[in-house]
């Protein structure tokens, strides 16, 4: 009959779309991310080579605005904006995603012990991922406030000299950051590692166990080891968390007391924003975008790397 | 979309207002006075311009202090779809104008007598090489000081008038057990002290050259260490809950009678009447010390576009509602402002904005009218941002008021 006639036809017609349908359908998010990731990318890094101020321009200046970035940088002794930025990145990372994975490993062991109740224990570490940064950071501006918070409640208590004031000096500021974040982020650390030693075998454990090794020594010798895959997840959500870090400081800090807890994003809306500086702010985020690379690039490779190995 | 739904409301427009005197037109006007009182006021300038047979169109765009409404702005400008009118002030102004987008109020200005009725210092920000392209709409006094007498009584101490009779006096009231100065820790409200300091030590022509003219020399010099050398001394005098406040909440110590004075600009005026204060009695509001005589001003400006041809009379039109003496009067009454026309009668607004009239005419004959710092009068954004920055890094650092100087000097120059 006519169908039969048409089967081939229709059937060549649906095998060719068959090989067409992905690429159909992955096009226009292709194209949504080639214009506006990668070619903003390029327009922003085009723009930091400008004198761009209030709106943009492409006058061309040169690495102009890169020396005037890096003019008085100084780790150490802060002299330019910018390297509080960077030494304030620096500091927050390495505390934050270091603290995350010892409180989230340490969290995981822990109920990793088949302890009764483990559920709501899940839940209540877990539970504060499910907050965005900005409430996150003003709950924990009101807690670190000395007149409103931690501070006024243990000296009603009756420890009148007790002192915490962090948020507001200028030197220990950024550490409240880290607080905030280690409070909102080691949950999630601690499902990722909770995950991975559920994944382990128990007969290795068990094996070990009839060798006469101590629990510890299990621990030491054969778990974490084995989590090497979760430290490495871990590490680079933290690390890209951390680097992309805005609305925390925003909600808990403003980037104050003055500057102190400013980091490279919220100088990058500043400058960019506020100041009308379009080409300075540009030349910043290209900054922090290849620091982004630094980090992704060995990452990637090593991953890539690894999945050839196995096949 | 944008194209089509601005023809549909010119459409519309038209033929509402086909009968109307000037035969139409629509002015889009951006904007952030979205709160209570100031909404009010804007609501007045839609009528006027209504009954005239123009149609005003909103921009309003949330998030006060207008860092979301500037970036909606630019993303039109470059589009080339400006709105008729923008609330943009200060040198800002000129960098507008260096995007060669505005328009000539030139024969507004002249039909209107603008250059006799605004004062020069005042005009010259509105202009770009000599034209009108901006109308003041409102003028705000930033060195004042607001005092709650209750609490200089119970500590025995004196309204001061110099730096040196405010530290005694904080001294008497710090031992009374009050705070004597309400502080609110955010860059810009450093930076307003600072500024006020700037004006009572250093004096008119001293902040002229270290605040308006940015001139490293006048920054990193002697009289700059006293100023700061003052600011750290005030320091001593806040509480440990100062860093981050927002300014509001430092006027309601002020108001509780927690704290004895504050320095802000006139707009704290709005917090002590909603709390039902009454000026001179509940609350003395005096200028800061050593600044009797002098006017730091902030003014809002609207910034005119170019746009086409069949909106002009309506944007002409708004350029002289916005100075007639009726605007004027209802819109400053709500804000708490004062009238940037000069010789409006007094009789409608409070005892403190009489007496700011006063000084601000005062001012503008002697040459004491000053452009504020702080509110984004006196120097481009790029250069504002680093005397902030140097500002509040000084305040709360532990650097001596050499090092301070020095280094304000360094960012300034490097912002330039």
């Amino acid at each position: 009959m006519n169908n039969k006639n048409n089967n081939g036809g229709l059937g060549g017609l649906l095998h060719r779309l068959e090989n067409i349908l992905p690429k159909i359908v992955l096009l226009p998010t292709f194209a949504l991310a080639a214009i506006f990731i990668y070619g903003f990318i390029g327009w922003t890094t085009f723009i930091s080579f400008t004198d761009s101020k209030l709106l943009p321009n492409y006058k061309l200046v040169g690495v102009h605005q890169y020396t005037t970035l890096f003019e008085n940088f100084n780790l150490i002794t802060h002299t330019s904006r910018w390297s509080v930025a960077v030494s304030n990145l620096i500091i927050y990372s390495v505390l934050f995603i270091g603290i995350c994975i010892i409180i989230g490993l340490a969290l995981a062991i822990f109920l990793d012990q088949r302890i009764r109740g483990e559920g709501l224990f899940r839940t209540v570490y877990l539970y504060p991922m499910a907050l965005s940064f900005i409430v996150t950071g003003a709950a924990w501006r009101w807690i670190l406030n000395p007149d409103l918070g931690l501070e006024r409640l243990i000296r009603q208590l009756g420890f009148s000299h007790f002192t915490f004031r962090w948020l507001v000096q200028s030197d220990l500021a950024i550490y409240t950051i880290v607080i905030a974040a280690v409070w909102q982020s080691s949950g999630f650390v601690m499902a990722l590692f909770l995950s991975g030693l559920r994944g382990i075998d128990d007969s290795i454990i068990k094996a070990a166990q009839v060798d006469g090794a101590g629990l510890p020594r299990i621990y030491r010798k054969i778990i974490i080891p084995s989590l090497r895959p979760v430290f490495l997840s871990a590490v680079i959500i933290l690390m890209h968390l951390s680097i992309k870090s805005f609305d925390l400081i925003m909600a808990l800090t403003q980037g104050g007391p003055g500057y102190a807890t400013d980091m490279p994003a919220t100088f990058m809306y500043t400058f960019s924003f506020n100041r009308n500086r379009l080409a300075y702010g540009a030349a910043s985020a290209v900054i922090m975008f290849l620091a982004v690379m630094a980090i992704i690039i060995p990452y990637l490779y090593s991953e890539l790397r690894g999945t050839r190995n196995e096949r | 979309m944008k194209l089509v739904k601005g023809l549909l409301i010119l459409l519309v427009a038209s033929l509402f207002f086909y009968c109307g005197p000037s035969g139409g037109g629509t002015v889009e006007v951006l904007h952030w006075w979205t709160s209570g009182g100031e909404a009010k006021a804007v609501g007045v300038l839609k009528d006027m311009l209504e009954k005239e047979g123009y149609h005003w169109k909103d921009f309003a765009v949330a998030g006060g202090g207008g860092d979301n409404a500037m970036t909606v702005l630019k993303s039109r400008v470059v589009a080339g779809n400006p709105p008729a009118a923008a609330q943009v002030k200060g040198p800002q102004i000129q960098q507008w104008g260096d995007e060669g987008v505005l328009t000539n109020l030139d024969d507004v200005a002249k039909a209107e007598k603008w250059d006799e009725l605004i004062p020069k210092v005042v005009a010259d920000i509105m202009k770009y090489k000599g034209h009108w392209v901006a109308v003041p709409v409102n003028v705000h006094r930033i060195n004042w000081m607001w005092c709650n007498p209750e609490v200089f009584k119970k500590s025995g101490a004196e309204i001061p008038k110099t730096w040196e009779e405010f530290e005694a006096a904080c001294k008497k009231i710090k031992a009374a057990g009050f705070i004597p100065v309400a502080w609110g820790g955010q860059p810009w409200q450093e930076a307003t002290v600072f500024e006020t300091i700037v004006a009572g030590v250093g004096g008119t022509d001293f902040y002229k050259k270290a605040l308006v003219e940015a001139d490293p020399a006048a920054i990193n010099s002697p009289t700059m260490v006293k100023v700061l050398q003052t600011l750290k001394m005030i320091k001593q005098y806040t509480d440990p809950g100062a860093p981050g406040r927002d300014w509001n909440l430092a006027t309601a110590m002020v108001i509780k009678g927690e704290a004895a004075m504050q320095f802000m600009g006139d707009w704290a005026k709005g917090e002590f009447t909603a709390a039902g204060k009454k000026p001179g009695v509940d609350y003395i509001a005096t200028t800061a010390p050593l600044t009797a005589k002098q006017f730091i001003f902030n003014i809002d400006s609207f910034i005119m576009f170019k746009v086409k041809k069949e909106n002009e009379a309506a944007q002409k039109a708004m350029a002289r509602l916005i100075l007639q003496p009726k605007f004027q009067e209802v819109f400053n009454v709500a804000k708490g402002s004062i009238p940037v026309r000069m010789g409006m009668p007094k009789a409608p607004f409070d005892s403190v904005a009489q007496k700011s009239m006063d000084d601000f005419a005062a001012a503008s004959k002697s040459g004491d009218l000053i452009p504020s710092m702080a509110h984004e009068m006196a120097v481009m954004p790029a250069i504002r941002g680093a005397f902030l920055d140097s500002v509040t890094n000084f305040y709360n650092s532990d650097m001596t008021a050499e090092e301070g100087a020095k280094q304000m000097a360094d960012a300034v120059a490097a912002a330039k």
